[in-house]
């Protein structure tokens, strides 16, 4: 009896947290637990008018009509082809760009490198789009120009799908690059300065150094956020497919990923079957990967893991 | 670092300078686009050295501004509103979690979690704003989905009242009779300032730039909330349909010149490009950390 009161008490003194953490707590409910409901639209045939609930079910229907298409399996090779090539590349790039900069003597200077590189970063994929379409525009760009100068005759780079895996891989390169430098950095700035000066004073030279400390001291960091990154491959970044290729459909082919297959099923052709589907099968399998990812980072390294 | 090879050094240099003139060239042929006479852009294009100079982009952007200045105070109004009551919401639930005696903080800290493994995705997301919540071409549309708070912002604001505060301050402060709110407010709060301006700065930055819920959530009917970034997405949707349908609906005559174009966008990321360097000590400081915890 006295240790239940004692309890009551106990609990009465935590109310405020819980209060604090309520609007919060709301908020992940609205915005992430509710739409799990709308999970069961993929297997129904939707109607607005009817709504989630009292939709007909019609099983699998939905996804035997995605996957008859050849828009699934298109979406698909893109999202992972392009994943997978970029977290390879960021990699490699990112490691070279912070060896590089920590090289460079100089507060001033090496400050001012890292806010220009790091400034594409900061802008919305909508003002990226316009940035590119300054140099690629068929009626003004500044590359199309210099080409029919030079050689009477332009790309239309907007109609040509042989050049966009090439663009949007520059253009994700160029905008990432600031950030994996900084990531990367980090984990350099931590080395202990005594292993460069042993080897130093062994008469290491600088390109050894690095083979033989900076990158081998990397690697863990680098695995770690490939896996990490691994587990992210069914997303994709909705903006840079969208919007760079100004949303053109002889682009589809290699532009369309799952994100924008799913775009616009639902709010332009008003296939919510379709898009649910893909939606869903974006969302299952991109847990799968997470949870496996997670799975593997906390074998390999208990504090960097989510769960 | 000790002892840089000197050849390192300078191929560390010009590698640096050529990945800064490749970050920063495209803003400035956006700006001098911006201030380009508008046939010279058409006949010779795009370009660093323009023929013939003119402000005419801005003089009709002044001319626009009803339309263009109600969009600029959409923007300010959603990125205000929308930062601020994240900041606060994202700070109270982190400072709850950071409590390691709170019954049944696993529990609660798993729920926070599971938000950043698994989502619904667009589709159910989208049918519930606009069927339960109706949010629908009205403000909420862009300030209430994704973007207010994110589990990830949740954990970092925790990780710092957990690890980087003593507790000490919080125990001292109750003693004297502090109540928990006013814990948080006195002694929490002001101790946090750097992790506070991180979040708050990602989260003024996001707003500031997103299009996405405009594009989700307005239409025709919305237009009137349209924010700067809706406006530039909507030109670049004329745009596209022009290019793909030589004989439409869309009037080439509504369409912004090529150079008005460029001057809207540049109007929208002036603040940024403003403010940045004065931020930009938080935003790399809030990258590391990002990476040091997921």
């Amino acid at each position: 009896m006295k240790q239940d009161k004692k309890k009551k008490r106990n609990f009465k003194q935590w109310i405020p947290f819980y209060l604090m953490g309520l609007p919060g707590l709301i908020y992940l409910f609205i915005n992430n637990y509710l739409p799990l409901a709308g999970l069961q639209i993929a297997f129904k045939n939707f109607s607005y008018t009817k709504g989630m609930w009292d939709s007909p079910w019609v099983g699998f229907k939905n996804f035997k009509f995605l996957f008859r298409t050849a828009d699934s399996w298109i979406m698909i090779r893109n999202t992972l082809c392009y994943n997978i090539a970029w977290i390879i590349l960021s990699a490699i790039v990112g490691v070279t760009a912070a060896i590089l900069i920590n090289e460079v003597v100089g507060k001033l200077k090496k400050k001012f490198y890292m806010t220009a590189i790091l400034l594409p970063y900061l802008m919305s994929m909508v003002v990226i789009a316009y940035l590119v379409y300054a140099y690629l525009s068929p009626t003004a760009g500044l590359f199309t120009k210099w080409l029919e100068r030079l050689t009477g005759t332009a790309p239309a780079f907007y109609q040509e799908s042989k050049w966009w895996p090439f663009i949007l891989t520059f253009v994700n390169q160029w905008r990432n690059l600031g950030f994996g430098m900084i990531l990367y950095m980090s984990t350099i700035l931590g080395i202990d300065p005594s292993l460069y000066e042993a080897a130093t004073l062994d008469g290491a030279t600088r390109w050894q150094q690095h083979k033989n400390i900076t990158i081998p001291l990397l690697i863990p960091t680098v695995v770690m956020l490939l896996i990490l990154s691994l587990g992210q491959v069914f997303r994709s970044d909705f903006g840079l497919f969208y919007q760079v290729p100004m949303n053109q459909g002889s682009l589809y082919g290699v532009t369309q990923t799952i994100d924008t297959y799913v775009y616009r099923a639902l709010l332009k052709n008003n296939d919510v079957g379709m898009s649910s589907a893909a939606s869903f099968v974006q969302s299952v399998v991109g847990f799968l990967f997470i949870v496996g990812a997670n799975k593997i980072v906390s074998k390999l390294d208990k504090s960097s893991a989510l769960f | 670092m000790v002892n840089t090879g000197k050849g390192w050094k300078i191929a560390a240099n010009i590698v640096m300078i050529l990945c800064s003139f490749l970050a920063l060239a495209p803003f400035v042929l956006l700006i001098i686009a911006s201030f380009t006479d508008e046939t010279v852009a058409l006949m010779n294009g795009y370009s660093y050295l323009p023929e013939k100079w003119s402000l005419s982009a801005y003089e009709y952007i002044v001319s626009q501004a009803s339309m263009l200045g109600r969009a600029y105070l959409m923007t300010i109004l959603v990125t205000a509103i929308g930062t601020s009551v994240g900041v606060i919401i994202t700070a109270l639930l982190g400072y709850m979690l950071s409590n390691r005696n709170l019954p049944g903080r696993r529990l609660l800290n798993l729920y926070v979690v599971f938000t950043m493994l698994f989502n619904g995705g667009l589709v159910p997301t989208y049918i519930m704003y606009v069927k339960t919540f109706a949010v629908k071409n009205t403000i909420f549309g862009l300030i209430v989905p994704n973007l207010l708070m994110s589990a990830f912002l949740v954990m970092l604001v925790r990780n710092y009242f957990e690890n980087s505060i003593p507790q000490d301050l919080y125990e001292a402060a109750r003693i004297d009779g502090a109540s928990e709110f006013q814990t948080f407010f006195r002694v929490a709060l002001p101790l946090s300032t750097p992790i506070l301006a991180t979040i708050g700065m990602m989260m003024g930055i996001a707003y500031w730039n997103d299009w996405q819920n405009g594009l989700y959530y307005l239409n025709d009917a919305g237009k009137n909330l349209y924010t700067i970034q809706n406006i530039l997405n909507n030109i670049n949707d004329n745009i596209a349909f022009l290019a793909s349908n030589a004989t439409s609906g869309v009037n080439l005559a509504d369409l912004p010149t090529t150079t008005v174009r460029m001057a809207i966008a540049v109007v929208g990321i002036l603040p940024i490009l403003v403010l940045y360097p004065f931020f930009q000590k938080y935003f790399a400081k809030g990258i590391t950390m990002g990476a040091v915890k997921g």
